[in-house]
């Protein structure tokens, strides 16, 4: 502190208050920092802790088997397979849309409608899941059932993923779509601010070369935030994967890996909602936490990863506004997702 | 148009035409996909008012279901009563632990930390943004309730660990707006540097603090995962004002217990319940915009 050097001859040394109050301030703040990198580590051991009975009856062999007994034999393997194939497929769904609307707010249209079109878009990701879940119950299911399951089924039903129609309208497809509306937002927000810091001197040499706007947006926008679209569409899957309502609302219970997209299924995040009240036997329980176990690791992987791909490229934050009135981070993008929240 | 300009009858033929009509087409597509994104937005919110409107009534907003919950059950009566409540207290007990504790992280991370010492902790904020609320429920399911029986107060802590990266982000970005000036002035006239924080720095950043809180409470309100693992196993037929002791029924929950029993009776009391959780999650989203955008301006003058 310089002003220390300054009062130090006329008073004697700053008042006690003051020395007290910095080193209580930064006591404080210090504290509740490193609480959160705490909370971090006690949250692996606690769910890793929980699993210690699963892990050691079953092993790894739970990674692979598909019965869920519910009262005496468990295995993770059909909830890993609806996981996986429930992201993918919203991923495949919600990243051409959002990297599109992404394009579109921050290339396309004039800055006046992509102040209306963006929040419209970031509202969507302020629906509770819950609420997209009951949407999905009572208006998608009988329009999957009675309309798009079976015209699937008609044109692609040689390919074993659209078989025969579901008799309720739930089951995997239902589920990846009520995920790729919730991926969509995330997908869409990240990539438009990453869009927005593309320097506008490439995008004019690029016009003024005489590439039309799309190839300009291909050559220079795409072309130059590859890795941050990357990882915008890492962040859009890590939502996916982790959600757990709306899918236990709509993709049904069966412990089966099938290829057929309309039945029913289950995900590791699901059957953690669904299982954990409803448990009897500390099996069970520590069968549940077994899947809470996977599902940390592929959450943890897929963020530090979103971070790391950040990190290697050195892309400007995409934290939101603020952005563009301080001074450029390098970092940060791995909770761009933040963004959708704060940049109103 | 990006394209150079034609005089005389030229028109664009062969290549040209073929990279005009892709220009077109692909601008179309990216058109279409942002109306696709709002038209779904829309479509939820009709349907939400459409189905829940007919549902809401005073007597639905003031009273409790009138029996235990079951599956079977079909039962035309009650309402949301003391779920609204419920989400309230849980929602509120979380908030008032979340904002000190994140406002505390932001000014650590913008004002004390050097480089290496905010390396860690915005990394452990940004894990706790990315972990699924699931994973968060689990974790204090594990350490809490097997064994003792759930709380209220246990939801109450799962949204604060929801809330906390969310506030502790939104104030970060409003105390880096608060001009250095303004505290080199303040360090100038030898004042400490945590009255300068206390004083200065944090009146400034109100605007960010309130919004990051507004929106952290719009999305805790929200969460389904935390509510059912923490706080589902409540009489229904019951409000209780405390949030420690016992669980709470709670307006997530009323709406993913009656979605899943089904019914045409149960489906009107969930959309009814999700028309009262949307409109406070909507005025709250729109209240936090409006609120930003007011605090930009007054920083930027």
């Amino acid at each position: 502190m310089s002003t220390t050097a300054v009062t130090a001859p006329l008073s004697g040394g700053r008042r006690f208050s003051d020395r007290f109050g910095d080193r209580a301030l930064f006591g404080l703040t210090a504290g509740a920092s490193f609480a959160t990198v705490v909370l971090i580590a006690l949250i692996i051991y606690q769910i890793v802790h929980g699993a210690v009975p699963a892990m050691s009856k079953y092993g790894l062999g739970f990674l692979v088997h598909d019965t869920w007994n519910g009262s005496t034999i468990f295995g993770g393997g059909a909830t890993i397979f609806g996981t996986l194939v429930t992201s993918a497929g919203a991923l495949l769904i919600a990243a051409p849309l959002g990297i599109a609307i992404g394009l579109y707010l921050s290339q396309l249209t004039s800055a006046r409608t992509a102040a209306v079109i963006g929040p419209l878009v970031e509202l969507l990701a302020a629906v509770p899941s819950v609420i997209v879940g009951l949407w999905g119950i009572v208006v998608l299911e009988p329009i999957m059932r009675s309309t798009i399951e079976p015209a699937l089924h008609n044109v692609l039903g040689f390919i074993p993923l659209f078989g025969a129609a579901s008799s309720s309208g739930a089951g995997i497809f239902t589920g990846i779509v009520i995920l790729a509306i919730m991926a969509l937002p995330i997908i869409a927000a990240i990539t438009r601010d990453l869009f927005l810091t593309v320097p506008s001197e490439l995008k004019d040499g690029a016009l003024a070369l005489g590439s039309t706007r799309w190839e300009m947006v291909r050559g220079v926008v795409l072309a130059s935030m590859r890795p941050g679209i990357a990882s915008a569409c890492i962040l859009g899957a890590a939502r996916a994967l982790g959600e757990a309502i709306a899918v236990l609302q709509v993709v049904g219970y069966v412990f089966q890996a099938h290829p057929n997209l309309f039945d029913n299924g289950v995900t590791l995040a699901s059957v953690m909602a669904n299982d954990a009240t409803s448990n009897n036997t500390t099996l069970e329980t520590a069968s549940v936490f077994y899947l809470g176990v996977i599902l940390l690791v592929i959450e943890l992987l897929v963020n530090l990863g979103a971070q790391a791909i950040v990190r290697h490229y050195r892309l400007p934050s995409v934290t939101g506004g603020a952005a563009q009135t301080e001074p450029r981070r390098t970092v940060d993008v791995g909770a761009a997702a933040t963004a959708i929240d704060v940049d109103m | 148009m990006a394209t150079f300009d034609y005089s005389g009858p030229l028109t664009p033929s062969g290549n040209l035409r073929r990279r005009r009509v892709v220009d077109r087409v692909m601008r179309g597509g990216a058109t279409a996909a942002a109306f696709i994104a709002v038209a779904i937005l829309l479509i939820f919110i009709y349907s939400i008012v459409q189905r829940g409107a007919s549902a809401i009534s005073l007597s639905f907003l003031t009273h409790n279901p009138l029996e235990t919950f079951s599956l079977s059950a079909n039962v035309p009566l009650g309402g949301v009563g003391n779920a609204i409540i419920g989400s309230a207290l849980i929602v509120a007990v979380g908030a008032v632990m979340a904002v000190p504790i994140g406002v505390l992280i932001a000014l650590f991370l913008t004002e004390f930390a050097t480089p290496r010492l905010a390396g860690p902790v915005r990394l452990a904020l940004d894990l706790l943004y990315g972990l699924p609320s699931i994973v968060i429920a689990l974790f204090l399911y594990g350490l809490l309730v097997v064994g003792h029986g759930q709380a209220g107060f246990y939801a109450s802590l799962a949204l604060s660990m929801i809330m906390v990266p969310l506030i502790a982000r939104t104030t970060g970005e409003s105390l880096q707006l608060v001009p250095k000036e303004l505290r080199d002035a303040s360090h100038a006239l030898g004042i400490s540097r945590w009255r300068t924080t206390v004083g200065l720095t944090i009146p400034s950043a109100f605007g960010g603090i309130v919004t990051g809180t507004v929106l952290a409470v719009a999305r805790a309100a929200g969460e389904t995962a935390p509510v059912l693992l923490l706080s589902s196993l409540a009489d229904p037929t019951t409000t209780s004002a405390s949030v420690f002791g016992q669980p709470l029924n709670n307006l997530p929950l009323d709406i993913y217990n009656f979605s899943v029993a089904g019914g045409a009776s149960n489906f009107a009391k969930a959309w009814g319940a999700a028309l009262v959780l949307v409109t406070f999650v909507l005025v709250a989203n729109f209240a936090a915009r409006a609120l930003h955008a007011r605090s930009r301006r007054m920083m930027s003058r």
